[in-house]
């Protein structure tokens, strides 16, 4: 099939970007879409152009490297589906698709479709993580942990990190991610221990880094390709309210 | 003259780790914060190890090319995780999964580091749990397992079918920990192009940041790679696009001897090729196979669809032919009974280069639901590439490369054979022998990061305390650096026509060919005037654009492409030289009469360790001969 192209081409994080269209022909039906980048990627650089750069990795839906803004949607809008899983049969002939990066001030554009996410790392290292040196862990089984309790920590535990829920958020808040793994620990024994600290610490720094406020439209939860769910907001809300009346009692 | 020393500590199998770690030498802690580890790769390996490094007092710097510690390779992993716990009862312990490594890896691999392998599993396991890895638990609460294959037990724990993304995820944020603590600090982005060497030892890195284009210097009194396996030699893959072996290469170049390069896994239940498009194989995790039955028609080139053909016109051709561990068998021999089936004309799908994997009886025994909470999401991902409903109808697979067992030689340390530069993770050689089994790799990579490599790196470390800090200035970084920009300079300098995929598709497809799941020497002979007709063509015509202070792929591409030329060489010389079948390096001339592998222990009991001797010269064989103490050598029998 044949289709137009409309993409953000921009140097680099200094300069100003712009939509630039192309046609592109030959396109299989059995591609994947970013099958079809590569495939007007090569098609550009033997004609002696710039290629696209977009971001990743795996190819796979597992390491969210991967996430453009497709049509207006992140990740194009399929349930539960990462750009890269994304398949050109969602397409016809004589379609124009546009092509964006991720747009959030929290992720600055770094060239063309991709951003810079770093922010996300920032938040984890403010407490998305539980202390356990190496070597002083007791026996696995020691603590048994309820396989619905486990079950839960697993569905929050998938999050891969792709900004789709900052991307599709009209304030760009990052609270599905951060509630993500901070429902993660609060339902497994281990991570109560510093649930108090933990919730404070991420909160502070997500509102730090520029990530916007949750108004409740649930535009993260429908793009988010992994299906983690709006209620670890509500329970991040819970810990954090709990972990502040917690803390004043401690400090009256 | 390299002398091959494997400093595999005295004793009785089962007490070397504990008397060596008795033995190694340790560094107070006052000093720990005074010596700088660079840390290539943090994957799960790179991360567990940053996150015990750190907590011991050292400075690490570690580095990987993502743009997050959390998105490297390990992240695709399904499977599973093994450990000797023996939770299940099941007459499992630390020798049995020891004895199965080696035996699964056809008595390539060294006794003693197997052995701690096998030993370090269960703190592993403790360890993970801990940091928040929720693992799949039984209705008790407790841990579950499940079988993988090649062995009888029940051993493996996971996390539906993303364990490899729990257990990275729980490393890295040990690894974040140590982050926040100031004991490691992160450099992503980064490609690494170049070791630096002073008087013999490794004391730092080149790299490119990949953002900026700028080359930059970092030093250390030590180097650690854990940059992950190259298996996407062949271009189709079931690893990551970004995979590669240019740390590896770049080391290698450097002095440090590459081990077994053509043991390469190759996984027999991937997505069939099924356009020329296509960019990878998705992996379908081989867990499938507890529940699956692997089968092809009984008649050539039957149309009918799968769900029409009767049972009596089904040929299960691995439970006929290995009626003892029937879909179970190790990966080697499933993936060269779906190759022999699919040579012989029975292969099905459009090219005919594909099996069925049938979940029918496992539904109707078990219910559906018990299957999608067994492997959900694998349904959920080959439904969405493939189309097809797998509750419906069955999978169509195929082997496709997967795993390096080959990688850079280290001793019972961890360290290379150029002093101060380690080797961890799928990056170095150390345990799969000639084929890994299932859940084994995740285990050594996160036993080797988190328990042995810190101690071990130890002993070392602790003779050079009285190094200072290493100056970046030294002349060799000047030359490793120069090094670095000129390479760079002369792949933009070529300007041809052909993108640098391109190439790697060409070169992938001339490895799986002649170098892929059987080899033969005509056609060993064969590839090795091909890839360098193909690497020769390289740099005559390949395009890479010119933006060098700048974010630039094709150059990334080039860059590991140039060097996938020089692994694809060694590997052939490798192959052509082991003239016996073992593991995943089948070569015809050594088969039994009925088809499986004749290992010849008489002749290649031992490590092929390669030297590099220069860019178009043939490199020179060091052999490490495996001693077996505490095994017997055994024809590898799964009938
Ligand atoms: C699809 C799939 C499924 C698997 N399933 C299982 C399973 O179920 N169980 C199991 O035990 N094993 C499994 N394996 C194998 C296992 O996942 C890997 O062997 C293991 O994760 C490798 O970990 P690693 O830390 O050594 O390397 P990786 O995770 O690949 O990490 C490599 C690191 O090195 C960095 N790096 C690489 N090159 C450079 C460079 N030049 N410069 C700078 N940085 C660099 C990367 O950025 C990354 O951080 C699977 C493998 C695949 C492909
Ligand atoms: S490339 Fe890994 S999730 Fe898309």
């Amino acid at each position: 099939m044949n289709i137009t192209l409309e993409i953000w081409r921009q140097k680099n994080a200094r300069s100003k970007g712009k939509f630039v269209t192309y046609k592109l022909d030959g396109v299989s039906e059995e591609m994947s879409f970013l099958e079809m980048l590569d495939y007007f990627n090569k098609t550009i650089v033997e004609k002696g152009g710039e290629p696209v750069a977009f971001e990743y990795d795996c190819r796979e839906g597992i390491c969210g490297c991967c996430g453009l803004h497709i049509n207006g949607y992140a990740h194009g809008g399929a349930h539960e589906t990462t750009t890269c899983e994304l398949r050109m049969t969602k397409f016809k002939d004589g379609d124009k698709i546009t092509i964006e990066p991720w747009r959030s001030r929290a992720f600055p554009v770094i060239k063309d479709l991709i951003v810079d996410r770093s922010a996300f790392d920032k938040i984890l290292r403010a407490g998305g993580f539980i202390t356990a040196n190496a070597g002083a862990a007791p026996d696995a089984n020691a603590i048994p942990i309820r396989k619905v309790d486990a079950d839960e920590a697993f569905d929050s535990a998938v999050c891969v990190g792709c900004g789709a829920c900052v991307a599709a958020c009209k304030n760009s808040s990052a609270m599905l991610f951060v509630s993500a793994k901070i429902s993660q620990f609060a339902f497994l024994p281990q991570g109560r221990v510093e649930a108090v600290q933990r919730v404070q610490k991420m909160v502070a720094r997500m509102d730090e880094l520029g990530f916007g406020n949750c108004t409740n439209t649930g535009a993260c939860e429908a793009r988010c390709p992994k299906g983690i769910k709006l209620t670890n907001i509500a329970r991040m809300n819970r810990e954090f309210i709990g972990a502040k009346l917690g803390s004043q009692i401690v400090r009256h | 003259m390299i002398k091959l020393d494997a400093k595999i500590p005295e004793g009785p199998l089962a007490e070397k780790w504990s008397r060596h770690k008795r033995s190694v030498k340790l560094v107070n802690p006052a000093n720990k914060a005074k010596l700088d580890i660079i840390l290539v790769g943090t994957g799960l390996t790179g991360s567990a190890a940053a996150s015990s490094l750190g907590e011991l007092g050292y400075n690490v710097k570690a580095f990987c090319f993502q743009d997050s510690p959390r998105r490297a390779h390990s992240v695709a992993a399904q499977g599973g995780i093994n450990a000797a716990k023996n939770y299940r009862n099941d007459g499992d312990s630390v020798y049995r999964l020891f004895y199965d490594i080696i035996k699964g890896g056809d008595f390539r691999a060294r006794e003693a580091n197997v052995y701690r392998a096998a030993e370090v599993s269960n703190q592993t396991i403790d360890q993970l749990v801990a940091n928040g890895v929720p693992f799949a638990r039984e209705y008790s609460g407790y841990l579950d397992n499940r079988s993988f294959g090649g062995v009888q037990v029940s051993r493996t724990f996971y996390a539906k079918g993303q364990t490899g993304q729990q257990c990275l995820l729980g490393a890295y944020s040990g690894l974040n920990r140590q982050i926040t603590a100031g004991k490691v600090t992160m450099y992503p982005r980064r490609d690494m192009l170049d070791i630096v060497i002073i008087d013999g030892k490794a004391r730092g890195i080149i790299t490119r940041n990949l953002v900026t284009g700028e080359i930059e210097r970092h030093s250390g009194h030590a180097v650690v790679l854990a940059t992950g396996g190259y298996g996407t030699i062949y271009y189709l893959s079931t690893l990551a696009l970004g995979s590669n072996v240019s740390a590896a290469w770049a080391a290698h170049k450097k002095g440090a001897l590459f081990a077994n390069p053509s043991f390469i896994q190759i996984h027999p239940t991937s997505l069939p090729q099924l356009n020329d498009y296509q960019c990878k194989l998705t992996l379908m995790s081989e867990s499938l196979r507890n529940d699956g039955r692997i089968w092809v028609p009984k008649i050539k080139g039957d149309k009918r669809q799968p769900n029409d053909i009767p049972e009596e016109d089904r040929d299960y051709y691995l439970e006929r032919r290995y009626p003892a561990f029937g879909n179970l068998v190790p990966r080697d021999v499933a993936s060269r009974a779906a190759k022999e089936r699919c040579d012989a004309g029975f292969g099905v799908g459009k090219t005919g280069l594909s099996v069925y994997l049938d979940f029918k009886d496992a539904i109707k025994k078990q219910g559906k639901k018990a299957i999608e909470n067994k492997y959900g999401n694998l349904f959920e991902m080959y439904h969405k590439i493939s189309g097809d409903n797998p509750y419906e109808v069955p999978m169509r697979i195929y082997p496709a490369g997967h795993y390096t067992m080959g990688g850079l030689w280290v001793d019972y340390n961890l360290m290379t054979t150029v002093e101060g530069l380690y080797a961890i993770g799928e990056a170095n050689f150390s345990d799969h022998g000639a084929n890994r089994l299932g859940a084994g790799s995740l285990m050594q990579c996160s036993g080797e990061g988190y328990f042995i490599l810190p101690i071990t790196i130890g002993d070392y470390l602790a003779g050079q305390i009285k190094t200072p800090r290493i100056s970046t200035d030294h002349p060799e970084f000047e030359v490793a650096e120069k090094a670095a920009r000129d390479k760079i300079k002369k792949l933009m300098a070529v300007n041809g026509k052909q993108t640098p995929t391109t190439f790697h598709r060409r070169l992938g497809k001339i490895m799986w060919d002649y170098c892929g799941m059987v080899r033969n020497e005509e056609g060993l002979k064969k590839a090795a005037v091909l890839v360098k007709e193909l690497e020769e063509e390289f740099w005559k015509d390949v395009k890479v654009v010119d933006t060098e202070l700048e974010l630039n792929q094709e150059l990334e591409k080039a860059g590991r492409v140039a060097d996938f030329f020089g692994i694809a060489k060694l590997m052939i010389q490798d192959a052509l030289s082991r003239k016996e079948s073992c593991g995943a390096h089948f070569r015809e001339e050594s088969q039994t009469p009925d088809g499986e592998a004749k290992r010849i222990d008489s002749e290649y009991a031992y490590v092929a360790a390669w030297e590099y001797a220069g860019d178009d010269k043939p490199q020179i064989l060091h052999r490490e001969d495996l001693k077996f103490e505490n095994v017997e050598l055994k024809e590898r029998s799964y009938k």
